[in-house]
Formats: C-alpha cells, structure tokens, sequence
C-alpha cells in the first residue's frame, strides 16, 4: 500500500502556467522598453491588488462548486459607504471598520439566502450584484468623494520604502499566503474540495456543509470590501460605480488558474501564476497602446483557453493510452 | 430449452477493450439463442458491463466480431444497436419523469396525423396493449414521475418490444427491486422467453439464476471463462468459477456474548415515513434491519445518524443523550454510517483515497490548525491494508476503484472515527463475491472488538449468516424481533408483508 512519494514530472496545469508567465514577461519585454523598470512593475503589481484580494476567497468559493457574482457590486458599495462615513465626519479607522463590517453582512446575506433556501448561487449573487450596486447609487449617486485624509491616500500609491513593492500589495502578499494555507492545509480547505466534489457524501461524512458555505461566502463579503477600501484609497476618489464589472475579471483570473467550473479541484498557486499572467499581459499591451476593448478580448480568450486546453489534452492523451492499450490486448491473447 | 435452436441470435467473438490504463476487456464471448434466458455471471470488474455495453453500441470494441443472425456487425453508436434489435434495460432506467409512459415510449418517433399533430389515441392504445400483454397494472397515460423503479423498468421493456428488439439485456434488474417486483419481472422474462425473445440477465443474486435461467456465461478478469446449462451447475460450482478460488467460511459468524446497550432508539417518529420505532443494539451484537425496499428502514438510519429529521422520539448512544439532526454530532458521540449509495453518498469519486478516507477525521489529523499530508496518506494506508484494499496507491481518485474496493474505502473512513455503534446500510450491494467475504469478515472481527452494529440488508442469506437479531420493518412499523435461533426465510418475508409476529411483539 505505502507507496514512497516520488517526483511527479508530468504535465500540470501550474507548469503550463509558469511557461506561459515566462513568455508573457518576454513578451512585455520585447514591445517596450520600459516594461522592467521599477516603476512600471510597480504599477503592474499596484493594478491587480483589488482582482487578486476578491480572486482569493473566489477560489476558495469555486472549489466548492459555488460562485459568487456580487464582488465587485460589494466593492464598489463598500466604496460608496467609505465615502458617505468620511463625509459624515467619522474618523478614519473607524470607517473603515465599518466598512468591513458592511461586507461582512452583505456575504452574510448572500450566504444565508443560498444556504436557508438552497438556491443556486449564481441566480442569487446574480441578483445581489444588481442590488448591491443599486446601494451604492443609493448612497452617493453620481457624486465622487475625493477629499480622503492624505496619511491614508499616500498608503495607496507608495512603495515599500525604495523597493518596487506598492504597500497595499503588502495586503496581497499576506492574504495569499493565509488562503493558499486555509484551502490547501485546513480541515476547513479539506471539507470545500469534498463539498465541491461530492456535496452529499460530504454532508454525509459529518461536514457542516451549510455553516462552511456561510463562512464562504462571509469571507468574500469581507475581501471585496477590503478590496474597495484599497482601491478607494489608491484612486483617492468614492464612487459608485467603483470596481463595475471586475467579477469578470476575478472569476476569469480563478477559472485560468486551473479551478475547475464544477468544483472539486484547483489550487491556489494556480491562480496566483494566472493572475500575474493576466497583470502582466495587460500591462505590456497597455504599455504597447492597446486599446482596452482589446484588452477584453485578451481575457476573454484566456478565459476560453482554459476550459479548451485541459480538455484537448486530456483527449490526446486518451487516444494514445487506448492505442497502447489494445496493441497489449491482441498481444496478451 | 427443451429443443435448443441451431443458430444463436447473437454472437461475440474475443472482444477487447481497454479505457486509459484499464484493461476492462481482454476476451469477451458470448452465443445468445432465442428463447433463452441467459445469466452472465462474474464479480464486479469482470468486464460484465463494459461486455454488456459493447452490444448496447455505447463501446466500440478495441478487437473481436459480433455476429447477428449470421452477419459480422459493427455498431457504431446505440441506435445501431436498437435497429439490430438488441435493448438494453439498466437498473436505473432514464425516462423523462414528466412525460406519460406512453409518451416515453414513443419518444421521438410518436405517430402523426396529416397535419402533423400526435396522435395521442393511437400511442395510448398501442401502450396500453402493450402494458396489458405484459401483464402489469399501468396506465399509459400515467406520469412516470413517481413510478417506481420496477416500473420503470416495465415501461423500459415495453419500450424495447415497440422497438422490436428481440434481444434484451437486464443488467441487474432485480438490485433495487423488492420480492413481488421481482416476482413480476421473472414472470415478464418468462412470457418473452416463450415469445422467443433472447433475455441476457445479470445478476449477483444466484438463487435468481436457479430460477430463471437455463444457461450461463462465467466471466473473470475480463475474459469469458466457462460456459454451462444452468442445471448442470449449482451455487458451489459457479461461486468456485466466478471467483477462481474456493470460498471457506462465507459467512464468519463470530460467538460473542453481548455486553453493554450501544445504540438505544426509544419511540422515533417522522410523519409517513416511519412510526415509533423502539430497538436496542447492544457491544458485540449484530442486528439486521430487514424489510422491502421502501419500508423505511434506511431512513431509520439516516434519522439515527441525522442526516433526516426526525418528529419524535430518543436516541441514546453508550447511555448518553444524542441530539439529533447534525452528523457531526452523530459522529463526535461514536456513531458512523455507512450509507446504501456509495457513489452519492460515501465517496468523493474524482478525490483521491486518502483524502476520502481523512473526511471524517479532518480534526484529528491537524497539528497546530495544519493538516499533515503523510499523516492523512498514513492513515489511508493503514486501513487500506487492514480492510485488504486493492489500490496501487492511496493518492488515486476513489472512483478508479471497483465496488467492493470502494466500499472498502468507505467503511475505512468510517472505521477511522473509532465508532462504538456502526450503522451499515445494505454492505455488500453490487460488489462481488470475494469482496463480500471480505466485509463479512471486517464485520465479524469488529463485533469480538465490541462494536455494536446495526445492519440493513435486503439480501436475506446475508441477514441470516450474519445478524445475532432480526428486525423487520414493514410499512414504517418495526413487526417482528426475531432471535438467530428462530429467524428464517418465511418468517422473515411474512413480517416484512406486514403479518404481525405475536412471538416477537413483547420483546421489542
């Protein structure tokens, strides 16, 4: 039975995705100059940093064969709210707890919903990103917010002493490594991949399918609030259109990465080298005067990739074992 | 059976096939006459379906030739299949629920009118004799939705005939049938034989194949091994040749002396499904829960184990208080199920072994909030060698294993959370018959350890080689308590049709 673990060199999904990193950094060398000094990495990083705090508890929710499409509708009213907060006068630290708390009872609400009624996700979230963006027109309609503290703004924009490195991406940095371990060494992590692949044997086993959905999907709530604090902070300016449309963005980050659609699989590290993939490839297209509509379309086919790619390959590979294989059969007879 | 027909309907020669790494096929044979009913025997991974599905036309073979009526066919998808006239009825039949019987059984080809309307007449007179010559009380204007799964079957053949098929597979048709059902099956498969329809029929029940049918195909590891009339052979014989080996002891019945009350249910309730049902399980007993199929017995366990809600009613386990409604709770008290579906309910098919087997003891494998992965793949291993699981390693995804492997898997994951009332749910369903043995065995040595075990089962030698004590529930109701030394066959099966037991109602 025990089996000595050995060095595993076939093809994966992450390495594909180390190559493809390596090419695409190759690639925003090639069209301009510019693209590897210090300044334009540190955009390239400082740009993600919203995408990849939502694509993290994402993940999480995918392998558990859920989805939630109101991340960016949570972000863009947690963004709404921390500027009507300011304006009320309260004090920083405390809007943005307050803040927090917003998301947290937004995911909550999403979590309980899916839960208490056992409807599917996606036509619940999909009808929370219309409401919680309505919120945050509620809240401060067409106006923007500009006038943040400056201590606060400046942590938006600088850089980790002289380094390359923008401070929020610092809050990247640590909440990649506290998922990457909650998914891949947790008791919590273990019971979403069971949920994701089978959630009635899972429910079976003794996992509290229910109560780790709601913690799910509190979690997100918590990140796309965090997300539009940053992002809120970085622009220096609450709007409420903050953030529209970025669940696309986040979920094609989580699908590239290697999680499958229907649950039960993926990792983080995954969807860590797809994110930087697509941080970087937009960013050399930029760099390069690509106009954004092509930009879209560039996610759109990494998007398609990812579900055609595994797909194919797995097909080729079917065709040789079975050529293999029945060469055996005639030979064993 | 009598005067045996010169040609066979259909005949296959040396079929193989292989699916990835799998060799499930190497030399598949079989000659079908007409009017014949034919078992195909052998465990599970013999290459018993992937034979079954080749005639379907679901599989192409890798190598070997069929022959229909004389002529080489190759069948490219199933409608090849069903043109030739082969059907197929599989356990689980696929109708569509909302639709009447007679609509399923012309879907896709319902007459028309001029003007290109359903005749809606014509299709529920053809059903309805068609209903009738099979001697079953259907309506064909009757939704499919909430037939039973014996009835669908019916409505599976019905749909066969009007097909013309001439050939007809059952693969394990009687699995998840009760005895009348299966009574009334065996009596459809015997007016088709006399219509000299062939009937291929698999089962793992072998009094079955003593009943119904006159010849018999034995597969194992993928080849087709020997060839009999049914009366030739008896169950010895054939068990010897399914499995290549001879089988001791089937069932290792342990003498043990029972201790402590394990699992008390006092009075447990849930409205048209069960009704004050009261039984003790104690350390070191075995208790059968027998019954039909639908009599409630697997939501008992299910309410035990608090998967269902329940009503009304107590559960103690070890003397203590259960609170019912959570397995989580169920499980942290020492109580483990392992459920009838081991495909839906047991296992996580595409996650590996190992992971399967830590689900239940997720808790205890984490040292400072962090799951250990050799920890997690020691404890797969170690089960796996102690319930003799047949894996090349604990990292492959649980459902590249046969049944009775999975099974394994299951009762390994369950055995793990060191259980003191163990729920079992129908244990050897669909898994063969080396695998069974070996279940048997696993049990037996819990019940020495102390365990106390609450079996269902529909398979009545099971029950009566394994329980220390009989339970039959009928309708919801427990209506017998019947002792090893008094329990057999038409006791059993007269309380399970609901005929009081006055020997066993005062000690229940």
């Amino acid at each position: 039975m025990a089996t000595p673990p050995k060095l595993n060199l076939r093809f994966t999904w992450e390495a594909m995705l180390c190559v493809v990193l390596v090419m695409s950094l190759g690639l925003g060398r090639g069209l301009s100059a510019e693209f590897l000094g210090t300044a334009n990495i540190s955009n390239l990083l400082a740009d993600f940093t919203e995408i990849a705090l939502m694509a993290l508890p994402m993940t999480l929710i995918i392998v558990a064969a859920e989805i939630d499409l109101s991340v960016a509708s949570v972000m863009g009213m947690s963004s709404a709210l921390m500027g009507v907060l300011w304006h009320m006068g309260l004090p920083m630290p405390l809007v943005v707890v307050l803040v927090l708390a917003a998301g947290v009872l937004a995911g909550l609400f999403n979590g309980l919903v899916i839960v208490r009624l056992g409807l599917p996700s996606l036509a619940i979230t999909i009808g929370t990103l219309a409401m919680f963006r309505g919120f945050s027109y509620l809240l401060l309609g067409d106006q923007a917010i500009a006038d943040f503290p400056a201590n606060w703004t400046t942590f938006g924009i600088s850089t980790v002493g002289e380094s390359f490195l923008p401070q929020p991406f610092i809050l990247v940095i640590i909440a990649a490594i506290g998922f990457t371990v909650l998914l891949q060494s947790t008791a919590f992590g273990r019971s979403l991949y069971a949920i994701g692949s089978n959630q009635t044997a899972a429910h079976f086993s003794g996992v509290d399918v229910a109560r780790t959905k709601i913690k799910l999907f509190v979690l997100s709530g918590f990140m796309s609030a965090l997300a539009g604090i940053i992002y809120t902070l970085r622009f220096s300016s609450a709007r409420g259109d903050n953030g529209e449309g970025f669940e696309l963005s986040v979920v094609a980050a989580v699908l590239f990465g290697g999680v499958s659609i229907f649950g039960g699989k993926g990792s983080l590290v995954g969807v860590l080298l797809s994110l930087l993939i697509i941080g970087v490839l937009k960013n050399a297209l930029t760099l390069y005067d690509v106009s954004s509509e092509v930009l879209t379309i560039v996610t759109g086919l990494l998007l398609l990739s990812s579900v055609l790619v595994p797909n194919i390959a797995e097909r080729l590979r079917a065709a040789r074992i079975k050529r293999v294989m029945a060469a055996k059969a005639v030979a064993a007879r | 059976m009598s005067d045996q027909p010169l040609s066979p309907r259909l005949e296959l020669r040396g079929a193989s096939k292989a699916f990835g790494e799998v060799q499930a096929l190497l030399n598949g044979c079989l000659a079908l006459y007409p009017g014949e009913v034919h078992a195909l025997l052998g465990e599970n991974g013999a290459g018993k379906s992937t034979l079954v599905k080749i005639l379907a036309g679901v599989h192409k073979p890798d190598t070997g030739t069929l022959v229909i009526d004389g002529v080489q066919r190759h069948f490219a998808r199933p409608s090849d299949a069903l043109e030739a006239g082969i059907a197929v009825i599989y356990q689980e039949p696929t109708l569509f629920a909302d639709l009447s019987i007679a609509e399923n059984i012309y879907m896709g080809r319902q007459p028309l009118d001029r003007l290109g309307r359903i005749r809606y007449d014509e299709m529920n007179r053809w059903t309805q004799e068609m209903l009738v010559s099979l001697g079953v009380s259907l309506k064909a204007t009757q939704r499919v939705q909430g037939l039973s799964i014996a009835d669908q079957q019916v409505v599976e053949i019905a749909k066969a005939l009007s097909l013309n098929a001439n050939v007809l597979i059952m693969d394990e048709p009687t699995a998840a049938l009760s005895r009348p059902e299966v009574e009334r099956l065996f009596a459809i498969a015997e007016r088709l034989r006399t219509a000299n329809v062939a009937i291929l029929f698999i089962t793992h029940r072998l009094e079955e194949v003593f009943r119904l049918t006159q010849r018999i195909t034995i597969m194992r590891d993928g080849a087709a091994v020997y060839f009999a009339q049914t009366c030739e052979m008896d169950h010895d014989s054939i068990v010897a040749r399914m499995v290549g080996r001879d089988l001791s002891t089937y069932y290792p019945k342990a003498d043990v002396t029972p201790g402590e009350i394990g699992l008390s249910v006092r009075r447990l309730s849930r409205t048209g499904v069960f009704r004050d049902i009261s039984f003790d399980v104690r350390q070191g007993e075995i208790v059968a829960l027998s019954g039909l199929v639908g009599a409630g017995r697997s939501e008992v366990a299910r309410a035990i184990f608090g998967v269902d809600p329940v009503d009304s009613g107590e559960v103690h386990v070890m003397g203590h208080k259960l609170k019912l409604g959570k397995p989580a709770t169920a499980v942290r008290a020492g109580v483990a199920l392992v459920p009838e579906d081991r495909r839906q309910q047991g296992l996580a098919l595409d996650m590996p072994i190992a992971r399967n087997t830590s689900l239940t003891v997720l808790n205890k494998l984490v040292r400072f909030g962090l799951i250990s992965g050799k920890a997690e793949r020691e404890l797969a291993s170690q089960w796996g060698s102690k319930l003799k699981l047949k894996a090349h390693t604990v990292d492959a995804p649980a459902g590249t294993l046969s049944g009775g492997n999975q099974q394994k898997v299951v009762l390994g994951k369950w055995l793990a959370t060191h259980p003191r009332v163990l729920i079992i749910d129908e244990p050897t369903r669909g898994i063969d018959v080396g695998a069974k043995a070996e279940v048997y065995q696993t049990l037996a040595d819990l019940v020495k350890e102390g365990m106390a075990v609450l079996m269902i089962s529909s398979e009545l030698p099971e029950v009566l080689g394994m329980a220390d004590r009989v339970l039959v529930m009928h309708e919801g109701r427990i209506t017998a308590d019947i002792p090893r030394v008094e329990a057999n066959e038409e006791r059993i099966m007269a309380a399970a049709l609901g005929q009081t037991d006055p020997a066993s109602r005062k000690a229940a």
